[in-house]
């Protein structure tokens, strides 16, 4: 049997998703010898120009070059991973569209602005069909082998649906309202083991947020502790503004 | 009739983010010799606008996954420098473990990843893993213990957690020294493998003498975190005149945006640092230097890898001099800090400017923000390494072209491709790049 056809493409990110994968250790060997690693560009000056059976995406789509890009290794991929934050959700980069367009790339670039082709930042699924989300920023591992055992195997794999506030809970850390701090876990999808909260910082929302958040209850939260909606949101879009893309 | 070449290496592969590199020589004569960067951009600056100082460097770590912890650092000095908070003793020293984790990562997955595979005449360390199994383990291995490490002292390495402007929210307890001393003893055997390995390699032949800028200061350390900016031409600045060390200027002819301080172009990184502070080198360090034969001014820009290499003892041994040091002193956990301390109002917020300056793998990085009196970013800038080397790197290819006019085309490429690795370049944060031609 031959071993799948493996490739990663990196977009507008910092290319942290993909370095998650070197730092496996030497447990990335036991991988390799089930894949059939074909592109990666970031370690390999290989190239493939062929068709692929797994294509892992990093990053988000910002320029309409990157929509052509996409747009040809998805005709060429039997199944399409979006990878990290960037890819599933826009991550960072989709607080580019709290601004105009054009101040923010005069902002940055001054008089050479126009040579920056840049359209509002897109998460992958908002330009082509995604077969499977790894969210996270970064991919918390242990996720991102499950995940890819199920690509690879052909069965679905559903991302957790309840929030970052139920692993917070099982981890046994004091929630921090309770200290008088905003956390964006309530409404963030888990999968991550509430690693922020573990460490002593809050939730920031990278996982995106959860498809049903009981905004309600979690509105009453808020007034409790006397703090705003606006604040919280405030955080949520540091990963989290592409979301409001049709 | 002189020859024709022209190179035209697009996607450069094994360095960080997307570089092309053009070079047209006609009838002898070089033309044309470019490095051209085509990132995307991403537009971190303009992003910061309006962001709490307190939540910057969230933001500014996701410049690069390489150097997460670096630009975070960078970000959160700057940050306390604006509202003119010092950190405490412990607060640094721990930062200096960070920063040493993963100039230590860097510079490793760098050797052995991405320009080994060139020295050994492969494309990639893919094939290593079946000719250079041990090899390719050792790597990995080391990698991970670097990455464990973070783990221990930060949450992560890629996006660090607990370290925060104001300190950590997050201090080792002595199962945790135990445990990331345990790591970093254990690296040392693969450590001496990695230096006997690399100082068996061969790298090309090319002296350009240039300008080498790092951090300097009068303490008796290697500084990364804290200092001056010095140079080799005899500069003294504080990192407050960043701007007048970069001069940022466009070049006519290619919309570029480089950088010079006292000539044509001035390098950061390794082998800067190492050219303007190797005396307070340690020990390890410099015996390494003396086996490879490497005395400062180096001016062969291939060594870059070789200056890591040195480096990586550096940072090996003065980490576990750290952890050490806290074994024996403690640990003042009253010292941990609460996040959101705006939101406490813990930390006294005034308007003001600061600048970060820190030595991460690639170079000097420099983060300034203006912030307002509620502690809001109202002007950010950063500066990034790759964005000082790329007209250095222009300029080593300058010279290296007509040197090596009569070998063939690939090599010509190759041997461009290889000096571009050398420096290491992270075009993937381009937070501030002009040096792009979109225009054909
Ligand atoms: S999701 Fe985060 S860690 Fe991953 S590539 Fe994007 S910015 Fe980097
Ligand atoms: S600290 Fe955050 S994630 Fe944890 S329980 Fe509280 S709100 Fe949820
Ligand atoms: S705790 Fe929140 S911000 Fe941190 S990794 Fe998990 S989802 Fe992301």
């Amino acid at each position: 049997m031959t071993k799948p056809k493996v490739a990663f493409f990196d977009f507008a990110c910092c290319e942290g998703c993909q370095l998650q994968v070197a730092n496996l250790g030497e447990a990335l060997l036991d991988i390799l010898e089930v894949i059939d690693v074909v592109e990666f560009r970031e370690v390999m000056s290989e190239k493939w120009p062929q068709s692929f059976d797994i294509a892992i995406i990093e990053g988000s789509i910002t320029t309409s070059h990157a929509v052509e890009r996409i747009k040809e290794i998805r005709a060429r991929s039997k199944v399409l991973i979006a990878y990290g934050s960037c890819a599933t959700i826009g991550g960072v980069n989709g607080m580019k569209n709290n601004y105009e367009l054009k101040d923010i790339r005069e902002y940055v670039y001054k008089d050479k602005a126009e040579f920056f082709d840049t359209i509002p930042t897109r998460a992958v699924h908002q330009v082509v069909n995604v077969d499977y989300s790894v969210n996270g920023c970064p991919i918390y591992p242990p996720e991102f082998i499950r995940i890819l055992k199920a690509a690879l195997a052909g069965l679905p794999y559903h991302v957790p649906d309840n929030s970052v506030c139920v692993e917070c809970k099982l981890n046994e850390n004091i929630c921090l309202f309770e200290r008088g701090i905003s956390c964006a876990g309530p409404i963030t999808r888990s999968g991550c083991n509430s690693w922020c909260v573990n460490n002593g910082n809050i939730c920031y929302g990278c996982r995106g947020m959860v498809s049903n958040p009981n905004e309600n209850g979690f509105k009453a939260v808020l007034e409790k502790y006397d703090i705003t909606v606006d604040m919280i949101m405030n955080k949520m879009n540091m990963y989290n503004k592409c979301r409001e893309i049709k | 009739m002189g020859k024709n070449i022209k190179v035209n290496v697009e996607y450069l592969t094994r360095v960080e983010g997307h570089g092309n590199i053009v070079v047209n020589v006609n009838d002898g004569v070089l033309e044309e010799c470019k490095l051209e960067i085509v990132e995307s951009p991403r537009f971190f600056e303009g992003m910061l606008r309006g962001r709490s100082i307190f939540e910057a460097q969230h933001v500014t770590s996701r410049i690069c996954g390489i150097c997460a912890c670096g630009h975070s650092l960078a970000s959160i000095q700057a940050a306390e420098d604006a509202i003119g908070f010092k950190p405490s003793d412990q607060t640094i020293r721990l930062r200096k473990l960070l920063l040493h984790m993963e100039n230590l990562d860097s510079h490793l997955l760098h050797i052995y990843l991405l320009v080994a595979p060139d020295l050994l005449g492969v494309k990639s360390f893919v094939p290593l893993i079946d000719s250079h199994n041990k090899v390719v383990r050792r790597a990995l291995r080391m990698k991970k213990t670097c990455n464990d490490v973070c783990d221990i002292l930060a949450g992560r390495h890629i996006h660090p957690i607990s370290s925060i402007v104001g300190g950590w929210t997050k201090l080792p307890d002595e199962k945790a020294l135990d445990a990331m001393l345990a790591y970093l003893n254990g690296m040392i055997p693969d450590m001496n493998a990695t230096i006997e390995l690399a100082a068996g390699l061969k790298f090309p032949e090319l002296q350009r003498d240039t300008e080498y800028v790092a951090l300097v200061s009068d303490d008796g350390e290697y500084p990364l975190l804290m200092g001056d900016v010095g140079s080799t031409d005899g500069v003294r600045m504080n990192k407050k005149d960043y701007k007048k060390i970069t001069n940022e200027f466009v070049v006519p002819h290619s919309s570029a945006k480089h950088t010079k301080l006292s000539r044509e172009s001035y390098a950061v990184g390794a082998l800067a640092r190492f050219n303007v502070n190797y005396s307070k080198l340690r020990k390890e360090a410099k015996d390494i230097a003396a086996a490879v034969g490497m005395k400062p001014k180096v001016t062969n820009p291939y060594l870059n890898t070789v200056a890591q290499l040195i480096e990586c003892a550096e940072s090996l041994y003065d980490a576990i001099d750290i952890v050490k040091h806290f074994k024996e002193k403690g640990v003042d956990h009253s010292e941990a800090v609460v996040v959101g301390l705006n939101e406490q109002k813990r930390i006294l917020v005034k308007a003001g400017s600061g600048v970060g300056a820190v030595e991460v793998p690639r170079g000097l990085l420099f983060h300034h923000y203006e912030v307002d009196d509620k502690g809001i970013i109202v002007n950010a800038n950063c500066i990034i390494p790759t964005g000082q080397n790329c007209n250095n790197i222009e300029h080593d290819m300058k010279k290296l072209v007509p040197e090596i006019l009569d070998k063939s085309e690939a090599e010509i490429t190759l041997a461009l491709e290889m000096l571009v690795r050398a420096y290491d370049p992270c075009i993937s944060c381009s937070a501030h790049f002009l040096d792009v031609k979109f225009v054909r």
